[in-house]
């Protein structure tokens, strides 16, 4: 097969990801390997902050869970891009601090909207 | 800072900011037929600012050229058409709410988007933003569990191909370090390799899929079926539509080097659309279905125009987009007219003696299955014959055969309905219509335009070549 | 000059309005839409007159529908003295006819349904005469057949009108294949179906012939043959003139404007607008010539001694129709045409008095239960006469100089027309004899009708008297414009047309004419003589001379058997041939079952592909994930190969 591409820039992210994985799986290992074996009932019981746990694990969640949840995601987002933006500020100017203006007016919508929809306020 | 840069891309952003604004006048405004109003009023101030939109923005990511310009027509037709269609429906259906207008301008914005894209990340922009618009419109009745399934599948399987898509676009950027339609090809210097071959397939399928040519279409007609009846007629369009700009774009372009490739896939997947939506189509008695299986067909027919290619085939799968947004939504239109409460009104059965009980809404529905078919001198005739016409003209003389024997196969669907209406007698209470003044005005638009176009065609199509320069 | 869009589409527009809101609205107002546009047409057509007489003449596509390289169809008028003298025609006598129904028709349940018919043949016919490429012209052409056939039937639910329907759509059928491949075979010789291009480059092809079953055809013969074909049937020549008579049974305003003045003329007009091609093939032109010399005397014969008032003026159509040709044969285009318009008030004008003369009857048609009714209804007796004299050739009406020029350009033009001037004297004679034997059987003498009848006789009403009238002076006057030199006129009337039709051939001294005119004025005479010495003096003669000429009579009252002769060798074995052989064989086993048999199989696939359809979405995207690996593995199979 002609033209195999591998771009060497990315060869750190492979050993990270290599180590990374060998991290996590030796962890295990290593206490696979070394821990002493004695379960009993109580020890296999789901830890509840040492209260005896009651009914099913699998309870449906309130919507607003997802809705706080999706809200936390776009405002993370927002300052995710709020932090390479200000790295850059001053070389940009003018133009870059009208676009963020325009990117947070367009999350303001979304915050009033929600707002208005009651998503903030439980039940 | 200078502000003329941004102008090629002008309409989106007035698309953008109205479709804000619609969201928030949800808020306020309970008269929710309003915001459908403010929503064909937006088309009219975007439609106002294209003609000076002409250009390339954002070192050439994005383009505002003839060809995006006629697209972004169709979309603002499908749009206006689709809002006027839903506005008595949506209280039928008890699923009023002012987001679903500003939905559809998203959904449209993210097609004018794909359709001036330039660049691969941009058109997945615009895809994206379409498709989640889609998403939800798709499940907009909330409370009817096949329009929740609809939206459901619609979603796990759009985010399959969206994957698809973006595998391609990696493939693409790999092989050339450029995700520029137009740098491409010079990129690319005509070399084959194996990861552009997977980048080929991977941009097929994925366009496919929104296109829904078969084996990609398997999603339409349980989406079709259950999304509302408006969503339905606007999703057969526009997306489509939205997807065919951005093929034909990619294709013709970027990959023209690899024509005789594509071209392959396309041919087999043409034919294989072609059979699949007209052959299954006759085995439904459900309207909307039917339907769905016919918008199969139709992508299958347009794509013939990707494949014989250059300035004829491009004008002349335009051309039949546009005609197809008229004749679809029309049908689409009378459907919903039998949509009144109680009666779902999609059953073939309905149907029986229309003829008797509503001889308007019958005749109605007559032109738009006369024009499916392709039958003169409505629109779907002369869209088929200059589609058939640049696949003689191109060498694929025996794809138009094809074609055509399929389309007498079609007639035979379509026209049942016809029979039902006029050779049956009608049973039991004469069905009720749903009639609205908006209604009533998208019908008039389109049989109106239906009539034009078959009998006079001229303009529209000189249009569609200016576009394509 | 785009205001001459109006002509045709002032109709269209009436009969849009009468179709969609006669029903439920206009009901007994439907007259008022299609009388006005009609009368607006005219309005326009006068107009139109006027410029082409201050020498504008006019050749547009007004849009093209489709263009597939050089197939080109497309909407184009073409408005030249020819045309302004068939838009004169047609419009004028259709305006007469559509005032005159009023009257007519006024109590018929379909009177919305006849209204839009009519104004939607009057829009055919204009679209037809205003053509300027051949497609259009047979798009007109098959209209005005399917509205001659819509109102033939008019009164559907009578056996006999539905069948005369069917017999007229059919038999034009014949001609109309002929005309259609004519057409076909322009497109394949002159690559355009544009006539300018045409009529120019028809020249060019006047040496090149075709191979037709071994036998070498002269291109431009084959197709002004195959052109003529369609004007055989529809203007009811000799061998397709049997749908005409039977035509009678639609209303009898139908019969004066599309059985009459205009639709069966079309034939006529489209040989004249060919002319360039006809007059290239002497073969053609002698078929032509023939055809109509030998019509006009057989039809002629025919209505010497039918006794259905309707018939006897039906087949002077088709014998005037036969003069019209016979000058169109001899290259007397400009005559043919003057025939043709001066023919149309007169023709149109016996119709009318004949339907005049039906009302007052209350639907009667045989003549020998009329007679006396000239006191009843001297409007229409006088009117009638007036026509009949114009019809026979009496000197100072219009159908004088018109029949006189055919037979004197026929004489001139020598050698086939010498014969065909026979013909035409000969069929002199007999129309002027009974155009007689009409008006005294039904005017004169005696009424022989049952009592209740005589009660009933009346005038018609003014509305239908007063179109009579008009076209009673167009009777007379019409052939005014065609006075020949020879009695101080100055042939307007050819010089108008000539830049289309050009000038006829052939030279005759004063002496000739003056001797052709001679001989038909006194044949006309005396045909009206015998009639009157026959009809009005002594009536046993005609009653002697059938038994004597038993076999003659027997043989010319059924029209020389040739609608018996048609159903033994065409109309039998075609019926035998569909009852056993397509329907039992053909139909049954292979169209019906390819037609049922290929649905039930694609049928069948699609129940079983329609399994895949089965609502799983692991189901779906495991296909789509197939279908990409299986479009995948065949590119890399073929690339790796």
């Amino acid at each position: 097969m002609p033209g195999t591409y591998l771009p060497s820039n990315y060869l750190p992210v492979f050993i990270f990801l290599v180590v990374a994985i060998a991290f996590g799986l030796g962890a295990l290992l290593i206490g696979a390997i070394f821990r002493i074996r004695r379960p009993y009932k109580e020890k296999l019981m789901p830890y509840e902050s040492g209260i005896d746990p009651v009914g099913e694990p699998r309870v449906r969640f309130s919507i607003r869970f997802y809705i706080i949840a999706m809200l936390f995601v776009v405002f993370d987002v927002e300052a995710i891009f709020l932090y390479p933006w200000a790295v850059v500020f001053d070389k940009i100017g003018l133009y870059a601090f009208v676009e963020m203006v325009i990117f947070i007016f367009i999350l303001l919508v979304g915050y009033l909207y929600a707002w208005k929809k009651e998503a903030f306020t439980w039940e | 800072m200078d502000i003329t840069i941004i102008k090629p891309i002008l309409p989106e952003i007035v698309m953008a900011a109205l479709a804000c604004v619609v969201l928030i006048l949800e808020l306020f405004i309970h008269k929710k037929e309003t915001i459908g109003v403010f929503a064909i009023l937006a088309v009219a101030a975007v439609s106002y600012v294209i003609p000076q939109s002409f250009g390339s923005a954002f070192n050439g990511m994005f383009i505002s050229d003839g060809y995006s310009v006629f697209f972004k027509f169709i979309f603002f037709i499908n749009l206006i058409l689709a809002v006027l269609i839903s506005i008595r429906y949506l209280k039928i259906e008890r699923s009023e709410f002012g987001e679903y207008y500003s939905l559809m301008m998203f959904a449209t914005l993210g097609m004018m988007i794909m359709a001036s894209a330039t660049d691969l990340i941009v058109l997945y922009l615009g895809l994206e933003l379409m498709a989640l618009s889609t998403y939800i419109l798709a499940g907009f009745i909330r409370h009817d569990r096949r329009s929740n399934e609809a939206a459901l599948k619609y979603f796990f399987l759009g985010a399959f191909s969206s994957a698809i898509l973006l595998y391609g676009i990696t493939m693409i950027y790999a092989l050339t370090g450029t995700t520029n339609i137009l740098a491409i090809a010079s990129q690319l210097q005509g070399k084959m390799t194996t990861q552009l071959i997977l980048a080929i397939v991977f941009l097929v399928v994925a366009f496919g899929f929104k296109i829904a040519l078969a084996p990609f279409h398997m999603w339409t007609p349980d989406v079709y079926e259950g999304a509302p009846t408006s969503i339905t007629a606007f999703m057969s369009v526009g997306p489509k539509a939205a997807a065919f700009a951005a093929l034909g774009r990619v294709f013709t372009t970027g990959l023209i080097d690899f024509a005789p490739d594509w071209r392959g896939i396309l041919i087999a997947l043409s034919i294989l659309t072609m059979a699949v939506g007209n052959i299954l189509a006759i085995q439904q008695s459900n309207i909307k279905r039917m339907l769905a299986y016919s918008s199969i067909a139709h992508a299958g027919y347009a794509v013939i125009g990707v494949i014989a290619g250059g300035a004829e085939g491009l004008s002349a799968m335009m051309n039949y987009l546009f005609i197809y947004a008229f004749m679809n939504i029309g049908a689409f239109a009378v459907v919903i007219m039998l949509r009144v409460e109680g009666v779902k009104g999609e059953e073939l059965e309905h149907y029986r003696g229309l003829a008797k009980t509503h001889p308007l809404a019958a005749v109605l529905m007559l032109i738009f299955m006369f024009s499916l078919t392709g039958i003169p001198p409505t629109g779907g005739f002369i869209g088929k014959f200059y589609l058939f016409k640049a696949a003689v003209g191109a060498g694929y003389a025996w794809l138009a055969v094809v074609a055509v024997v399929f389309s007498v196969i079609s007639a035979y669907f379509y026209l049942r309905v016809v029979m039902y209406m006029y050779m049956h007698e009608p049973e039991g209470e004469p069905a009720a219509l749903a009639t609205s003044t908006p209604l009533g005005l998208a019908l008039l638009i389109t049989t109106i335009m239906v009539i034009v176009l078959g009998v006079y065609p001229s303009p529209f199509l000189a249009f569609a070549r200016l576009a394509i320069g | 000059m785009q205001y001459y869009l109006l002509i045709p589409f002032l109709p269209l527009a009436a009969f849009v309005i009468n179709i969609t809101l006669g029903k439920k609205i206009i009901r007994k107002q439907a007259h008022w839409p299609s009388t006005l546009a009609v009368l607006g047409s005219l309005v326009v057509a006068v107009m139109v007159l006027m410029d082409v007489l201050a020498g504008k003449t006019l050749n547009e596509d007004l849009y093209t529908w489709i263009i597939s390289d050089k197939f080109q169809v497309s909407v184009g008028f073409l408005l030249d003295q020819l045309t302004a003298v068939m838009l004169i025609v047609v419009t004028s006598v259709s305006f007469l006819v559509h005032v005159y129904s009023i009257g007519y028709m006024h109590d018929d349940p379909g009177y919305y349904r006849f209204y839009a018919y009519l104004s939607l043949f009057t829009f055919s016919m204009l679209m037809l005469v205003m053509a300027n490429n051949f497609l259009q012209l047979y798009f007109g052409w098959e209209a005005v057949g399917l509205c001659s056939y819509l109102l033939i039937g008019f009164w559907y639910e009578k056996k006999s009108a539905s069948d005369a329907g069917k017999k007229a759509f059919i038999v034009n059928r014949f001609g109309d294949f002929g005309f259609g491949l004519g057409v076909i075979m322009i497109f394949l010789t002159f690559g355009t179906l544009h006539y300018i291009p045409v009529f120019g480059d028809a020249g060019k092809f006047l040496n090149e012939s075709v191979n037709i079953l071994g036998l070498e055809v002269n291109l431009i013969t084959l197709i002004a043959l195959l052109l003529f074909c369609g004007a055989v049937g529809k203007s009811a020549q000799i061998p397709l003139h049997v749908w005409l008579p039977d035509a009678m049974e639609g209303p009898t305003p139908v019969s004066a404007l599309i059985h009459a003045a205009t639709m069966v003329t079309a034939g006529v007009f489209m040989v004249a607008r060919c002319n360039p091609i006809f007059s290239l093939s002497p073969t053609a032109m002698g078929v032509v010539a023939v055809v109509g010399g030998v019509t006009a005397l057989f039809a002629a014969t025919i209505a010497l001694v039918q006794n259905d008032i309707k018939r006897v003026v039906a087949y002077s159509t088709i014998s005037q129709l036969g003069y019209m040709f016979l000058a169109c044969g001899v290259g007397a285009y400009a005559a043919g045409i003057f025939h043709l318009y001066t023919h149309a008030y007169f023709k149109a004008l016996l119709f009318l008095c004949a339907g005049s003369v039906m009302h007052a009857m209350g639907g009667e048609l045989d003549m020998q239960k009329m007679g006396g009714l000239k006191k009843y209804m001297p409007v229409t007796y006088w009117t009638m006469l007036i026509a009949s004299l114009s019809i026979s050739g009496i000197p100072g009406l219009a159908g004088f100089f018109s029949k006189d020029e055919i037979l004197f350009r026929a004489y001139a033009a020598g050698g086939v027309g010498k014969f065909a001037w026979l013909l035409g004297t000969v069929a002199a004679l007999l129309t002027a004899f009974y155009s007689f034997r009409l008006i005294f059987l039904t005017f004169h003498g005696e009424f022989r009708g049952t009592e209740e009848q005589r009660h009933h006789l009346h005038e018609s009403p003014k509305v239908m008297t007063i179109p009579l009238l008009i076209l009673c002076v167009g009777a007379i006057a019409s052939g005014w414009v065609g006075i020949p030199p020879l009695l101080g006129g100055g042939e307007h009337f050819s010089e108008f047309l000539a830049p289309v039709v050009g000038h006829p051939h052939g030279e005759a001294t004063h002496a000739e004419e003056w001797m052709t005119m001679g001989i038909s004025v006194a044949v006309a005479l005396a045909g009206i003589i015998v009639a009157v010495v026959f009809y009005l003096k002594n009536p046993s003669i005609p009653v002697n001379l059938a038994k004597r000429f038993q076999f003659a009579y027997r043989v010319l009252w059924n029209k020389y058997y040739v609608d018996e002769l048609y159903d033994l060798i065409i109309v039998r074995p075609t019926l035998f041939v569909a009852k056993n052989i397509i329907v039992g064989f053909t139909d049954g086993a292979i169209i019906e079952g390819i037609v049922n048999g290929l649905p039930r199989m694609v049928n069948r696939i699609g129940a079983q592909v329609r399994k895949v359809q089965n609502g799983l979405l692991q189901h779906y995207g495991a296909i789509m994930a197939l279908g990409l690996f299986l479009i995948l593995a065949i590119l890399m199979i073929k690339y790796s190969g």
